[in-house]
């Protein structure tokens, strides 16, 4: 176990952390973009009243033309884990076997659901039950991506040494990191409330008119209160459970520089709903999901997997790093244009028919 | 079973099911984009019609194509932790500018779909072409890396341990450049042939729609029948890099089981005991001769390594014999096709849509680039057992270690039925149920296509 002198208060960079700062970039990316399109579908599973359809409508129309380049962000992370960081890749892979299959299966539901429902244009109860399926899996599938994330961060998926690996059991092996503790499961909900509370954000901007632009601010203030709950929980239970992450959490300059960002990232959008700004909430929200991100890789570092090793220790050949960022910059290059390109045809509202 | 056989299973059905999908994401693009093109250049409303009706399609199947994709990601560990730890950082290369391709791709094919009416046909045209091409690049990059896995480079394994990586030479290892040619064209072959067959079909059986099927079906000709016909030319390329870097799984591919001058086997069914056949007719000196260039030349047999360094023998022959079957029939379709297409532009014959032999044949070639393509990747991974590097890793060294795979093996064999009978059943429905009627405009579907701001693709009240 570290001690506390283990907690970074600095930040070093080498090149296992630039790439590895790529990808919280790219997880904060698929947590903008793809989170709020399962956030879309939990609002879609709880629409409720006169006005449900257009409600699943409006939701429909803003996941449809993007929903597969949202995706591609969480591929880039996984992608990039197992190229730069195969250790890790394959330790996590095995470790959390189950958690992750079961993520998966929520992946292939949503995303195959969807798209059937909107291309079977027969409005029937087949085309219902395909909305059925949505939504639920994008209910639970935001859960089990917290709960495995809460499970590397408190550090319950450590590398075992050979000599423990044959004494352990299957239980203490493959279900006890993610099911034992209350902690994951709190960050699992964290997530899904953060994933609705975007889409909700989001979605009162790109509704038409009044009354479904209110729908989705009483939404969005709904999912915020859940939010901040969901936090202080998350709070409490690491401090009970888990000391070293709390401190990663509470210590130093900058975790409560990224406390008090979140909160007033926070204290912005709740204002932003409440006062009917709702350009200025979606940015709000958008902010303090990034700051969440962000805190969370704070907290970790310099770990990779806690609570023993870090991330220069699990980073594979300098050469393989050193060409993954050169391509990821050429990429980039091409992408940026092509996303800015994109989100101009899609959220500009003149384009329309 | 064994966790491992769960492992390999589960696997081998992951990617069988996704390379249908994939192979369907590099073919269709292009199909659709020669139809824009022909609305664009004749302003022929049945070619737009047309180019919509398939990019519908082809939404359906991408979407399947993303997610079984990311499954396969994910599979890489939770399967083979052991083979990713080591060739992570080795191959990683391909798979993250695969990562880029799938962007651009993903990209530009929602705004191909969505924004008919958002952006100048122009535009929307060249973004139809970079769906193609990001398309057809996300598959080579893949396949660079399984190649790797056939002709392992840009690595030294030193004690167990992984050194010198080179990644670029990893990338671009001797294996790569003769699948990759075989692969890419083994999905225009596939989805042609797949498109040809549908509308064939339509057309044989008669329908009102008959100027819409025809414009199919020739697009779908165009694409499928000039990738058949130098298909076996490739495959030949790459039966010699095999020949070369994998001998033991060639001679398992071609039913050669001692070493010596080698026969072309057809059929029969080797006795991975006596290395003896049953069954098979033999062309003596053939295979020598084609590989060679010399009837008597020695070439490596099955026996020339120990049992346990042996892939199952009978699956690869099996499936190399179905390949090659397919790819035959394919070429000779092909030929014909050809041969009264130029026979037409000289004025004889009728054209090749109105020739009824010509149509039974294509519906009946239709599923065959298929075969051919799950038979193909068959022999080249059952043919590498049982490494899963070549030489240097074993699969069974490479599985994880967690138990009960059955389960996980169970789950996503219902997983992958439940979305097949899903897409067919969609499909159906769709694309090949709803008819196309005349308006005094010219031609629409019955369906409009779904756009943002349109409700036309849910159920409103
Ligand atoms: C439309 C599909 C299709 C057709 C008609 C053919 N093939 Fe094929 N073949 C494939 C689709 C395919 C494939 C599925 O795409 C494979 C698997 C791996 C690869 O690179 O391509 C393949 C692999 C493959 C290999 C093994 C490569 C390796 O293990 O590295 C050989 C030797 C051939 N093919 C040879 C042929 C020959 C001689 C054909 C001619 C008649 C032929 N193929 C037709
Ligand atoms: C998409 C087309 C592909 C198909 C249909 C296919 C088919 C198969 C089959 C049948 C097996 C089982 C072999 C056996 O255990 O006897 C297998 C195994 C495997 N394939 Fe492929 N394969 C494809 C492409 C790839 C690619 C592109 C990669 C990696 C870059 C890959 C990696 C693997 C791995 C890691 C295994 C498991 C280990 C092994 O059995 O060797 N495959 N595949
Ligand atoms: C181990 C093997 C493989 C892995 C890990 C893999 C991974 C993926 C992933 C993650 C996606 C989804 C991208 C998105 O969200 O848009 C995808 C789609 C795709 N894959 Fe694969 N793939 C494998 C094998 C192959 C092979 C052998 C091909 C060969 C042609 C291929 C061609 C494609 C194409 C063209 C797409 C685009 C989506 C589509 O059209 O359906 N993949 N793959």
């Amino acid at each position: 176990m570290s001690s506390t002198a283990d907690v970074a208060t600095a930040l070093t960079w080498t090149l296992p952390h630039a790439v590895a700062g790529t990808m919280v970039l790219s997880l904060n990316a698929y947590v903008l973009l793809g989170g709020a399109d399962f956030g879309g579908g939990v609002w879609d599973l709880f629409a409720r009243g006169k006005d449900r359809d257009a409600q699943r409508t409006l939701i429909a129309d803003a996941i449809g033309p993007i929903w597969e380049a949202n995706h591609v962000w969480l591929i880039l992370v996984v992608v990039l884990l197992f190229t730069c960081f195969p250790k890790a890749f394959a330790h996590l892979a095995t470790e959390l076997h189950i958690p992750i299959t079961v993520m998966l299966v929520g992946i292939v539901l949503r995303g195959s659901a969807f798209t059937f429902r909107t291309y079977d244009s027969k409005r029937d109860h087949v085309q219902r039950r395909w909305g059925r399926i949505f939504s639920v899996a994008s209910l639970l599938t935001p859960v089990i991506l917290g709960v495995c994330l809460g499970a590397v961060a408190s550090g319950a998926v450590p590398i075992r040494s050979t000599e423990s690996l044959r004494t352990v059991t299957f239980g203490a092996r493959f279900i006890d990191p993610w099911a034992r503790s209350p902690f994951p499961w709190a960050v699992g909900l964290l997530t899904l409330a953060l994933f609705a509370f975007l889409a909700a954000s989001y979605l009162t901007v790109e509704a038409t008119d009044d009354r479904m632009r209110d729908v989705f601010r009483r939404r969005a203030q709904q999912s915020q209160a859940a939010l901040l709950a969901l936090a202080v929980v998350t709070l409490l239970l690491a401090r009970v459970e888990n000391p070293l992450l709390f401190q990663g959490l509470t210590r130093g300059r900058t975790a409560l520089t990224m406390h008090a960002v979140t909160t007033l990232a926070a204290l912005t959008s709740l204002w932003a709903l409440a006062t009917r700004r709702f350009q200025t909430a979606r940015m709000a929200a958008a902010a303090q999901a990034s700051f969440i991100v962000w805190g969370w890789a704070w907290t970790q570092y310099p770990w990779m997997l806690p609570p023993d090793r870090t991330i220069t220790e699990l980073a594979g050949p300098r050469i393989t790093l050193q060409l993954t960022l050169g391509a990821l910059a050429v990429g980039t290059m091409i992408l940026l244009p092509s996303f800015v390109y994109l989100f101009r045809v899609f959220k500009t509202r003149e384009g329309g028919e | 079973m064994s966790d491992l056989l769960f492992a390999r299973s589960q696997m081998a059905m992951s990617l069988a099911f996704h390379i249908i999908f994939a192979v369907v994401g590099v073919g269709m693009p292009a199909l659709m984009v020669i139809a824009e093109w022909r609305w664009l250049t004749s302003r022929d409303p049945l070619q737009l019609e047309l180019a919509k009706r398939w990019a519908k399609g082809t939404a359906i199947l991408f979407a399947v194509g993303a997610v079984s994709g990311t499954v396969l990601s994910f599979e890489l560990g939770l399967l083979w932790p052991t083979f990713m730890e080591h060739a992570g950082a080795v191959i990683g290369m391909p798979f993250s500018l695969e990562g880029f391709a799938f962007f651009t791709e993903a990209i530009f094919l929602g705004i191909y779909l969505y924004a008919w009416k958002r952006i100048p046909p122009r535009a929307h045209f060249a973004a139809g072409v970079v769906v193609a091409i990001s398309g057809a690049l996300s598959g080579a990059f893949v396949v660079c890396a399984n190649a790797w896995m056939n002709a392992p480079a840009g690595f030294r394994m030193v004690n167990g341990q992984v050194t010198e990586v080179d990644p670029i030479a990893a990338m671009f290892n001797a294996a790569a450049p003769s699948q990759i040619v075989h692969m890419t064209l083994a999905s225009f072959a596939a989805t042609g042939f797949a498109v040809a067959g549908i509308h064939a079909f339509a057309l044989r059986r008669g329908t009102p729609h008959r100027a819409f099927h025809r414009a199919a079906l020739q697009i779908a000709l165009w694409v499928g029948l000039p990738a058949a016909l130098v298909q076996p030319l490739s495959g030949d390329w790459s039966a010699r890099s095999v020949a070369e870097r994998q001998p033991v799984k060639l001679a398992a591919m071609e039913g050669h089981l001692k070493t010596g001058p080698a026969a072309f086997v057809i059929g029969g069914w080797p006795n991975a005991e006596t290395l003896e056949h049953t069954g098979a007719i033999e062309i003596p000196g053939a295979l020598s001769f084609l590989l060679r260039g010399d009837p008597t030349a020695v070439v490596q047999g099955v026996d020339a390594v120990p049992p346990d360094e042996r892939p199952p023998l009978a699956i690869v022959h099996l499936a190399f014999q179905i390949m090659i079957g397919c790819g035959t029939v394919m070429a000779a379709l092909s030929a014909w096709g050809g041969w009264r297409w130029w026979r037409r532009k000289r004025g004889g014959g009728s054209a090749l849509p109105d020739d009824r032999r010509f149509l039974t044949a294509v519906v009946l070639a239709g599923p065959l680039g298929f075969i051919a393509l799950e038979a193909g990747w068959t022999v080249t991974e059952v043919g590498r057992q049982p490494w899963i590097v070549q030489g240097i890793l074993r699969t069974a060294n490479a599985v994880t270690p967690m138990p009960g795979l059955v389960v996980s093996f169970v789950l996503f064999t219902a997983l992958y039925v439940g979305l097949a009978i899903a897409v067919l059943f969609l499909l159906w429905r769709q694309i090949i149920k709803t008819g196309v009627t005349p308006t005094p405009m010219g031609l629409t579907s019955e369906l409009p296509i779904p756009t943002p701001g349109s409700t036309a693709s849910y159920p409103t009240p």
